[in-house]
């Protein structure tokens, strides 16, 4: 979908502090190509918000400079940005029917009033509100309002569209459709969207591409599949996905392989991915469903771990299972529930493994 | 009875009828005096008291002689249209400038907004005799004193607290985002004021105005320092009334003026039912 040579949103060396003193964000450096889906992915106050709002013109940058199209936007009043948002708490206006909602920025586009009734009733079709246009928005469920947001923050064509934890007080199974019309809109439209939220899975199923804000900084940017299985430092390892987390000392390093002792004495085998020298603390972090049981399937000559089984869950369409590993009672390991597929009872002591590559050694 | 439980003891029971006894009371207290001036206004006798005929119920003791001379009277329709006058420009007044304050003081990054909106509310807790002296002072020399804009200008600055406070109190329900996304959709700071702010504080404006309408409309102490013979008000009048000449036809315009309050009031509580109806209090 991206067009990589094609810079539409750039944040070049922007800053934002509140108070002048403490920066909500440090030296945000991001380039958002024409037609792209990005998410802003982050814990509350890691600045993810802000730099929306300062994309939105409701917060100026302290520094840097903000380009939409190649022109400086800084200065650029918000009614003068051409930007659709969908709001957290959608913003529709009271007072106003859906209809009026999605008239009122053509109206003040100056927009006649048959083009104007044309495009609301072909902006209310998109959304499948047809035949909501005469209601107040009081009047609509949580999901119909939601619609209509979106309806109103494209029906004037804008070619940036900014989403604000759009899905936040849906329920899970209209979130989880929400975001699957979200992203076929967007697409098929062509439009640029940048979509802030604090919940990994809309980011990993909507998005283009995620960047990870942590302490007012992209920790990470990368596509979706990426991200989740090459983190590139614990942070994104932890706030992505389910993770174990093993710490200990590098050991040896020999290009990409390395070996850590853990705190426990035992050696496993890692992929260094940002600590660079023998000596060196790191946190190794392995996904749940990457660790394997069956010796026969891991590499000649690999390092594996004793485990006891702590706790077997049963979840329908996979099997999680607590193991006591390294002195951590809090290992988990996710198998697929297959014909074949042991099922580990509490108190069994097993050796696990896995392939080099799967477990990444990250900063402490 | 409803309302007590069939488990409830004696002295719950009695203290439930105390509390209704006592309650009636209170009542009683405050609206006899009121109560009282409606049918004492039709009298046909030039007295303050009930007569013998009025309490037998006679239609010969009742007549509306006192409101044929209300509306014939010379000085009285003069003050009528004097405080006609007066009360609408001074609430217009109080209404944009009130509202003005009210929007500009809920920003949180105004400085000094607790100060301010305290000297702006004063009029309001400062004796009023104390401000009619002072205005006195201030307008003589300013060359306000005596001039219809000198009254009005007074009776809009005692006008002024009760629209800031209601107007302050509906935007502590205004929700902020919904003036970003007007300036999102494209529309100016002045579009967005007047479509999206203003029709959805305009109960708390309506409210505030009919305040200020009702002060300027009761007050008499200001004008009495600030106004003269030309800006002679109706409670001017009743005042003058009552102590030179002892005429029933204050109390018809006593009456009147009951009427014309409760008339605003329910005007004020239609308003406010249809503020919580679009706020989405209870769809429908």
């Amino acid at each position: 979908m991206r067009d990589g040579t094609d810079e539409f949103v750039v944040f070049d060396h922007v800053q934002k502090s509140y108070d002048g003193e403490t920066l909500v964000v440090k030296d945000l450096n991001l380039s958002i190509g024409k037609g792209e889906f990005l998410t802003m992915l982050g814990p509350s106050g890691s600045g993810k918000t802000t730099c929306l709002m300062m994309l939105a013109g409701f917060e100026t940058a302290t520094h840097g400079e903000i380009l939409l199209d190649g022109r400086p936007i800084n200065n650029i009043p918000p009614h003068k940005r051409g930007i659709g948002m969908v709001f957290q708490n959608y913003a529709l206006f009271p007072h106003m029917t859906v209809a009026e909602n999605l008239a009122f920025p053509l109206e003040v586009r100056k927009v006649d009033k048959s083009a104007r009734e044309e495009r609301v009733k072909s902006a209310l079709d998109m959304v499948q509100m047809g035949a909501f246009g005469g209601r107040r928005p009081a009047q609509l469920s949580g999901g119909q309002q939601q619609r209509v947001a979106l309806a109103r923050a494209l029906v004037f064509e804008p070619e940036l569209v900014l989403m604000d934890e759009p899905l936040g007080a849906l329920d899970k199974q209209l979130r989880e459709h929400m975001q699957f019309e979200i992203t076929n809109l967007a697409h098929s439209l062509g439009i640029t969207t940048v979509y802030v939220t604090h919940d990994q899975t809309e980011a990993l199923t909507m998005s283009d591409r995620v960047a990870v804000f942590d302490d007012g900084r992209i920790q990470q940017l990368a596509p979706p599949d990426k991200l989740y299985e090459e983190p590139e430092n614990s942070f994104v390892a932890q706030f992505i996905g389910e993770n174990n987390t093993l710490s200990g000392v590098i050991d040896k390093i020999d290009g990409d392989r390395c070996t850590v002792r853990l705190t426990s004495g035992d050696l496993i085998d890692a992929k260094p991915v940002n600590v660079t020298k023998p000596g060196e603390k790191t946190l190794v972090s392995i996904r749940p469903e990457r660790v394997e049981f069956n010796k026969d399937r891991l590499m000649p000559g690999a390092h594996t771990l004793k485990a006891e089984v702590l706790e077997f869950i049963y979840m329908g369409d996979i099997f999680r299972t607590r193991l006591r590993v390294a002195g951590k009672d809090d290992f988990v390991v996710k198998t697929r529930n297959a014909p074949d597929q042991a099922r580990l009872e509490p108190g069994r002591q097993i050796e696990i493994g896995w392939l080099p590559s799967d477990c990444r050694a990250l900063d402490a | 009875m409803s309302g007590l439980p069939i488990y409830a003891t004696t002295g719950q029971r009695v203290w439930y009828y105390t509390f209704r006894v006592i309650c009636g009371l209170i009542f009683f207290f405050l609206i006899a005096p009121i109560a009282v001036i409606i049918p004492l206004s039709f009298n046909a006798e030039d007295f303050f008291t009930f007569t013998p005929k009025m309490l037998a119920l006679d239609p010969d003791g009742y007549s509306l002689k006192h409101y044929r001379d209300f509306f014939t009277n010379n000085d009285w329709q003069q003050a009528l249209w004097n405080s006609f006058r007066i009360a609408p420009m001074a609430t217009i007044l109080s209404v944009s400038f009130g509202t003005l304050a009210a929007i500009g003081l809920s920003q949180q990054h105004v400085p000094f907004r607790r100060v301010i909106m305290a000297v702006l509310i004063s009029p309001m807790i400062v004796p009023l005799i104390i401000s009619a002296a002072g205005m006195y002072f201030f307008y003589s020399r300013i060359g306000l004193q005596g001039t219809y804009w000198g009254v009005v200008l007074a009776h809009a600055a005692l006008g002024i607290p009760f629209v800031i406070i209601t107007v302050t109190a509906t935007l502590v329900g205004f929700d902020r985002s919904l003036t970003r996304a007007s300036a999102n959709l494209g529309a100016d700071p002045v579009t967005t004021f007047f479509r999206v702010q203003m029709p959805l504080i305009l109960p708390g404006v309506i409210s505030g105005g009919l305040f200020a309408f009702i002060t300027s409309f009761d007050e008499v102490v200001v004008v009495l320092f600030v106004g003269s013979a030309g800006q002679k008000t109706l409670p001017w009048q009743m005042f003058t009334g009552l102590r030179e000449q002892i005429s029933p036809t204050i109390l018809a315009v006593a009456t009147i003026l009951v009427a014309l309050s409760i008339l605003l009031l329910a005007t004020l509580e239609i308003l406010r039912r249809r503020s919580e109806r679009l706020r989405g209090m209870s769809p429908g």
